[in-house]
């Protein structure tokens, strides 16, 4: 069995593969996406945790795991929002480059 | 023998309020119930003097142990001068009746006489300072609502300001000195507890005493219009003729001696000792100097008196200041001055008024003329009252002006020739007056049409003459004269006789050789006399100096206001306002990235600051 670094390591991975592509990437679905990369990345590390943190039962903390149903629950709550916001803003201004979105600009 | 006095003093209140809040719609009703009123108080007056003297008082408001209190003081002064002011205002009310006969506003006009007859009899009966000074400011008030009577007039209602704001000036001064006098005289506004305090004042007081009595002095600067706050009583002759007879000849500017002398009564002439009597003497000297000169180049009949009578409460000013020196007697003189000078001088204000009157409302005396002939009888009575003004002997004026320039040639001669000139110039300015208006030929319509007055008017005038040539004589004097011990004297042709003598003929018969049988002011054109028409340019070195004093005050309040709350305050804000919202500007990039960028950031501070930082 993988250890608890190995783990890590991969979530660490997917959360920075999430960031860059939000930091670098102009599609917005894309951005999205990415986001969505860095809450699996998350949901990776808790449950890693949770499996390797055994009480002394023998039996692992299901708190952690627990949290995750939570995240994924809001997660899907929230991609049905955001999408429909992009689709709203498709709608509105037929682009979703971030680069041509700069109306809020002071 | 208090609840006559207390009568005295609320009847004409409650004549007034009856004639505002009740029969102001109805002129006759109003004029009618004035004239009752104030016959009245002068049937009171009369009776209150031939009786004991009286007091009464009870306390209006309590701090503490310091209480104030309205009060009645009915000495041989406060009861000789209400004969004085119930007289001189009984026969003005009545020539009122036929003046203001036709006016508009007739029930407003009686309406003001009535308060001021009360104002004037809070001062004269008053028992402390406190309640002299409220009665003070009420006569400053009824005098501004008379004075401006004919308020659409623009010179009318500008002159009741002028009056009005000078006599602020004044009464300011007079409340420090109020209250100084309060704290130097063992805590009381009192009267009759100013004696003992005063008489046991230390010699190293001496300063701060005469400064209090000189704060006080100003008071009277400003009622009686001495030098140099004198610029409001020539034009306050704006105001009605029976007004400037009432009020500004015979008894509101008088109040100022009156009130000086009263405070000499009550706490001695002590404190009117030093610097301070002397102060006074001298001002009174220059007022009565610089009026005569400015009397002598003046056209409007009211005016000329207006400044002689300046000049005669300038002599009534010099004489309260000499008792500094002198002691009572002298102050004494002041106050008999004040006593004749009333009479004679209502009775020439009433007889010009009556010229006005008949000259359909003229006031230039070089378009009058020829009235002997067609008003002999006003004629006459003001032919006695120009007499008693030069100081003929042996009329009122002559005795009275006499007995101050004695007492000036005694303790200030410089001062006794100051109004030996003066005794020069008053008769001069008067015989101009007489010469010109009443003598010669008409020189306008107005003149040539001018018909007697009626008796109504004529009455006032002819108990006016009477009185200005007997009022002197001690069968009257010694019991209606506003003094306590004050006998008319035994005469004795001295020095002072002959000077005012010689000066009386002098002036007189210059007047009338230079002006007899002209038409025009032969002096016109003179520089000298040029400065006297024009007042020394008082007005304007007056106007000059608040223009300026204001044009200060409102540069450094623009100053203020421009740069240091607009520029400074309000705009900086907005300044400093515009400058941060330019900075933050920047931050609202609208690139979405960017702000995920700085969150990122953000996230990391945060990290750093709760795991590595602490």
């Amino acid at each position: 069995m993988a250890s608890l670094q190995e783990y890590l390591f991969v979530s660490g991975l997917l959360f920075a593969i999430g960031l860059a592509g939000v930091l670098v990437r102009r599609n917005i679905i894309v951005i999205f996406m990415c986001l969505e990369l860095m809450l699996s990345a998350a949901n990776l590390t808790l449950v890693a945790f949770s499996r390797f943190n055994t009480g002394p039962d023998g039996l692992p903390d299901y708190n952690g795991q627990v949290l995750v149903f939570f995240i994924i629950t809001v997660a899907a709550a929230e991609v049905a929002v955001g999408l429909a916001i992009i689709v709203a803003l498709y709608r509105a201004r037929q682009t979703v480059d971030v680069e041509d979105l700069t109306s809020m600009r002071g | 023998m208090e609840y006559l006095a207390w009568l005295l003093l609320l009847l004409p209140l409650l004549c007034a309020a009856a004639i505002q809040f009740g029969v102001k719609d109805s002129p006759a009703a109003a004029a009618n119930l004035s004239v009752a009123s104030v016959v009245g108080t002068f049937l009171i007056a009369v009776l209150l003097v031939f009786n004991s003297d009286f007091s009464s008082s009870f306390t209006w408001a309590t701090a503490g142990t310091f209480t104030i209190q309205i009060g009645i003081l009915g000495d041989q002064l406060a009861k000789g001068m209400m004969v004085v002011v119930t007289g001189v205002g009984m026969l003005v009310h009545i020539f009122s009746l036929g003046y203001m006969k036709d006016d508009e506003a007739k029930a407003r006009y009686f309406g003001g006489l009535s308060i001021f007859m009360f104002s004037m009899t809070g001062i004269v009966l008053a028992d402390n300072f406190i309640m002299m000074f409220i009665f003070w400011e009420l006569v400053g008030f009824s005098s501004y609502l008379l004075i401006g009577h004919w308020f659409e007039k623009k010179s009318a209602a500008e002159a009741a300001k002028k009056a009005f704001l000078v006599n602020r000036i004044g009464d300011f001064g007079f409340m420090i000195g109020i209250l100084m006098l309060w704290g130097i005289l063992g805590q009381t506004f009192l009267f009759a507890e100013m004696e003992a305090p005063a008489k046991a004042l230390p010699e190293s007081q001496a300063t701060i005493v005469g400064i209090a009595v000189l704060l006080i002095f100003c008071g009277a600067v400003g009622k009686s219009a001495q030098f140099p706050l004198h610029v409001w009583l020539p034009d306050a002759m704006e105001g009605p003729t029976p007004v400037s007879a009432l009020i500004h000849a015979a008894t509101m500017v008088a109040a100022g001696v009156y009130m000086l002398f009263r405070l000499q009564v009550a706490a001695g002439t002590s404190i009117f000792e030093g610097f301070a009597g002397t102060t006074i003497a001298w001002i009174g000297g220059i007022t009565t100097l610089l009026a005569a000169l400015m009397a002598t180049q003046q056209d409007d009949i009211k005016r000329v008196l207006a400044y002689s009578t300046l000049s005669q409460l300038g002599y009534m000013v010099m004489a309260v200041g000499l008792a500094g020196e002198a002691g009572i007697e002298a102050g004494q003189a002041g106050m008999f001055h004040l006593y004749t000078h009333a009479w004679f001088k209502a009775l020439l204000f009433l007889g010009s008024g009556a010229v006005i009157y008949a000259c359909h409302h003229e006031q230039n005396m070089w378009k009058m003329g020829g009235l002997f002939r067609r008003m002999p009888k006003t004629t006459m009575t003001f032919a006695v009252g120009t007499l008693a003004l030069m100081a003929a002997p042996p009329l009122s004026g002559f005795w009275s002006k006499e007995l101050i320039l004695a007492q000036a040639l005694e303790h200030n001669p410089p001062l006794f020739w100051i109004g030996a000139g003066v005794a020069v110039l008053t008769p001069f300015y008067m015989m101009r007056l007489f010469v010109v208006a009443f003598l010669g030929k008409p020189r306008d319509h107005g003149a040539e049409k001018a018909k007697e007055v009626p008796p109504v008017m004529l009455v006032p005038l002819i108990i006016l003459g009477v009185l200005a040539v007997v009022s002197a004589f001690s069968l009257i004097a010694s019991s209606i004269v506003p003094d306590n011990d004050f006998h008319a004297h035994g005469f004795h042709p001295n020095m002072v006789f002959w000077i005012s003598l010689g000066a009386l003929l002098l002036g007189a018969g210059g007047g009338f050789l230079l002006y007899h049988g002209r038409s025009s002011d032969p002096l016109a054109n003179n520089p000298l006399f040029k400065l006297f028409r024009n007042k020394f340019y008082l007005d304007e070195l007056y106007l000059k100096l608040v223009g300026l004093f204001q044009d200060t005050v409102a540069m450094a309040v623009h100053f203020l206001d421009e740069f240091l709350i607009n520029g400074m305050i309000v705009g900086g804000l907005a300044r400093s306002t515009a400058g941060l919202g330019n900075i933050f500007r920047r931050l609202q990039s609208g690139n979405l990235q960017g702000y995920a960028i700085l969150f990122g950031a953000g996230i990391l501070l945060v990290i750093y600051l709760t795991v590595f930082a602490r």
